[in-house]
């Protein structure tokens, strides 16, 4: 072998391993970090798993939202309308677009008594954008997306 | 009728694009001077009826004409004049005619700008261009049709601009954006134009430099100002989210990085030319698969398009033509290709080499994690899933860090080998210096400081540091040419988004709170007393401004937060108020108003946040000072020279 291959036998060996390192850095991140996405019958029915971090969603049960007097804290219900609701409790600033009657989304845990514990909550953008899970979960409740929205 | 003129402006630019591919590329073909001739006087055409139907929108934006539909969906007539002229590009319609005209003012660019081309090379990166716009404005006259009528039930009013839309931001965003997108279909016509004519030598790579070089300064450009105008305008102070739409420009513009250093060793050196071209088809195709992200609302995302079928099917097509159509031709001619690559480890090649593996492995990173949603959806059946931020943090921060130590050395490296005494003498006493500054700076100024800051910091100083001690080598020697001067511009522009990026993430303070009139908060040095609010009318919304007086380090103002709201959509939408500094950010907002007068309230100090969005400007502007180098304005001067002497032969 003379040495410009040597070199660039080197350089080939540093790159494979050096994408093979990152390759399996990626993926183990990648799996680190997915929150998966459970309406509320499937919160309700135990489908979640309860102390990880997921994604639930549903609309806010009209007259559940309770606001502490003292703090941030607040609560309240989400539901399908079908028959499955369950309670959520978040301490912070709410959306604008968060309403009673609303499809909204939260990412947090659920605890052992079927409380979600909510990090974050995001609503809809607009008045018609509807998150593309709540849409198909509550066909029936929804009106048409409207194709016209834009949000950057 | 006016209306009806805009349309069928948009049909007479289709045919035009039509004869423009067409004699474009059959010309080059069958090597018909007479056929290419045409193009350029064709591409004129396209861009002026473009640029009619383009303004026969803006005019009925401008009248409030509400027998167009579009107009009805996204103005009002209570809209100030300036957002109903951005309004025309607030949505699906108006801003993918606006990425049209841009597509065919890039044609134009190179009809004009590029007649010191072989004739038949020009004639086929025009036909190629003209081939993309074929499909750009079908897509738009069967899927999206801007001009479409509500006729006879035309609305007295329309439903108004998405509030969040109302601002300058907006009106040159989009604009910047779609000049770096579409910019990069310059890049890849001329990498198809090269496959297709078998010119794949070290001056095709020197012509597509300058044209990438905008383009990615422009791209550069509209991602900072709409990280810029995320961070103001969606209220609550974030400056990069890993949105997929955000993804979507910083694939193209992560490829598009890439490509300009690549195409400078292809340039200079002659090798990388098939990874060159390689990077050029993707970088375009990244801008297409942006698009298609961001129209068809396959993914999930809080703010991206809503679902339309058709229309993401039309792009998915057209984008699996082009993409399988140049890799086709990418792979039947690049076997051809041979370079002769002798360099060491130690030299500019090499070091542009691993530029680009950290680019690309960071761009492929992005792309897994915004693709893997609609993935998994597809594999198993319908679950939902999104991937966390943490996960492009992860992947992506080590890599940029890896390529700011690799970025520190490059000014030193020579072309194919640097003597290793050479890198030492000239590289210890920045290596020292930056590790003494960015540890030590830290130490002093700030309490509490990760390891991850400093490492960043010491990195950040590392890059200016040794980029410095060139740029003052170079001076003494006398005018560096302005190629040199871009990119000392942009790496340092990158170092100091570094240094903004690692501060502003580390030391940022955010505090949420119920705060009641007469309320205090005291906040490092700073104070905060929440003073009340007062209801104050807009031209189109109401809104509850809170006042706070602020005390900081013994300075006296007043922020003034709102909470908006838009008459004509009901829309509630949070004003942040801010006091801006180039060392830090003060930035109020209001949440919800909760009982006996007591608002919710957000406060934060954001230390050397507008360092981000001043390294943007400056990587844009080393892009543009780049291709201003006396270099390419030579190829102007010989062509002129030419022109002369043919017009004096003719006299």
């Amino acid at each position: 072998m003379n040495p410009k291959r040597r070199t660039r036998l080197t350089v080939v060996l540093f790159l494979l391993a050096g994408a093979g390192v990152s390759v399996t850095l990626v993926l183990l991140a990648l799996n680190e970090n997915i929150n998966m996405f459970y309406p509320p019958e499937a919160v309700v029915g135990g489908e979640a798993p309860v102390g990880t971090q997921i994604r639930a969603g549903g609309m806010v049960l009209e007259g559940s939202v309770d606001r502490d007097s003292e703090s941030l804290d607040v609560s309240f219900v989400l539901t399908d309308y079908v028959g499955a609701e369950f309670p959520v409790r978040y301490s912070g600033i709410l959306p604008d677009l968060f309403r009673e009657g609303q499809g909204i989304i939260v990412q947090g845990e659920l605890n052992g008594e079927g409380v979600f514990r909510a990090s974050q909550v995001l609503a809809k953008h607009d008045e018609n954008y509807m998150p593309p899970e709540l849409a198909e979960m509550s066909a029936g409740h929804q009106k048409k997306p409207n194709p016209l929205n834009y949000d950057r | 009728m006016i209306v009806e003129l805009g349309h069928l402006a948009l049909v007479v630019a289709f045919c035009l694009s039509l004869l423009v591919a067409v004699f474009g590329l059959g010309g080059a073909h069958r090597a018909r001077a007479g056929l290419m001739g045409a193009v350029p006087a064709l591409v004129a055409g396209q861009f002026v009826f473009l640029g009619l139907s383009f303004g026969v929108l803006t005019h009925a934006f401008l009248v409030d004409d509400f027998s167009v539909a579009y107009v009805t969906a996204n103005s009002n007539t209570m809209l100030p004049w300036y957002y109903k002229f951005s309004a025309v590009w607030g949505a699906h319609e108006g801003s993918f005619l606006l990425w049209i005209l841009i597509m065919s003012g890039w044609t134009l660019a190179v009809a004009v700008k590029g007649r010191e081309l072989p004739p038949a090379f020009q004639a086929r990166v025009l036909g190629v261009m003209g081939l993309l716009n074929l499909g750009f404005i079908a897509f738009l006259l069967f899927t999206s049709n801007p001009f479409e009528r509500l006729v006879p039930m035309t609305p007295g009013e329309g439903a108004d601009l998405n509030p969040l839309l109302q601002d300058f931001g907006l009106i040159v965003h989009p604009p910047m954006l779609y000049m770096g997108y579409v910019g990069f279909s310059v890049a890849f016509a001329f990498a198809v134009a090269a496959l297709l004519s078998g010119r794949l030598d070290a001056a095709w790579a020197r012509w597509s430099r300058p044209w990438s070089n905008v383009a990615w300064a422009f791209l550069t450009l509209g991602i900072t100002l709409g990280s810029w105008w995320a961070y103001y305008e969606l209220g609550w102070g974030g400056w990069w989210f890993w949105d997929p739409v955000e993804n979507a420009s910083f694939m193209p513009w992560l490829a598009g990085t890439a490509l300009i250093h690549s195409l400078a060793v292809s340039e200079k050196r002659g090798t990388f030319k098939s990874w060159t071209l390689l990077l050029a088809i993707t970088t375009f195709s990244l801008s297409l698969l942006g698009a298609f992200i961001v129209r068809s609302g396959v993914l999930t995302s809080v703010h991206a398009f809503a679902v339309d079928p058709t229309r993401g099917l039309f792009i998915l097509i057209f984008l699996a033509l082009v993409v399988g159509g140049s890799l086709a031709l990418y792979a039947m001619r690049t076997a051809t290709i041979r370079s002769r690559a002798s360099y060491t480890l130690a030299s500019r090649e090499a070091f542009l080499l691993l530029n680009n593996i950290l680019l690309v492995i960071s761009m492929a990173l992005v792309l897994l994690g915004t693709l893997y949603p609609l993935a998994y959806e597809l594999f198993t059946g319908g679950a939902k899933i999104s991937v966390g931020v943490p996960y492009f943090n992860a992947g992506f921060v080590p890599l940029m860090l890896l390529l700011s130590a690799a970025l520190g050395i490059a000014p030193v490296l020579n072309w194919k080998r640097t003597p290793a005494g050479r890198l030492l003498g000239r590289l210890g006493w920045v290596a020292a210096m930056s590790l003494l500054l960015g540890v030590g700076l830290p130490l002093v100024l700030a309490d509490a400081v990760s390891w991850q800051v400093m490492l960043t910091l010491v990195l950040a100083f590392w890059i200016l540091g040794s980029h410095g001690a060139d740029l003052v080598r170079r001076l003494r020697r006398g005018t560096p040419p302005l190629a040199y001067v871009g990119m000392q511009v942009a790496h340092m522009g990158f170092a100091v988004a570094l240094i903004g990026v690692a501060v502003t993430s580390a030391l940022s303070v955010e505090k949420d709170l119920r705060m009641a009139p007469g309320d205090t908060l005291e906040l490092g040095d700073l104070s905060f007393r929440f003073v009340g609010v007062e209801r104050v009318s807009g031209p189109n919304y109401l809104a509850d401004q809170g006042e706070f007086a602020v005390v900081e380090s013994g300075r006296r103002y007043s922020l003034r937060p709102q909470k908006r709201n838009y008459l004509a959509r009901r829309n509630v939408m949070t004003e942040a108020a801010i006091d801006p500094g180039l060392t830090r950010d003060v930035y109020l907002s209001l949440g919800e108003p909760l009982e006996d007068g007591a608002w919710a309230v957000r406060i934060q100090v954001k230390p050397f946040v507008r360092w981000i969005w001043l390294g943007g400007l400056l990587m844009s502007l080393g892009g543009v000072l780049a291709v201003l180098d006396s270099r390419y304005r030579r190829l102007r001067v010989k062509r002129d020279a030419r022109a002369a002497a043919g017009a004096a032969a003719t006299v």
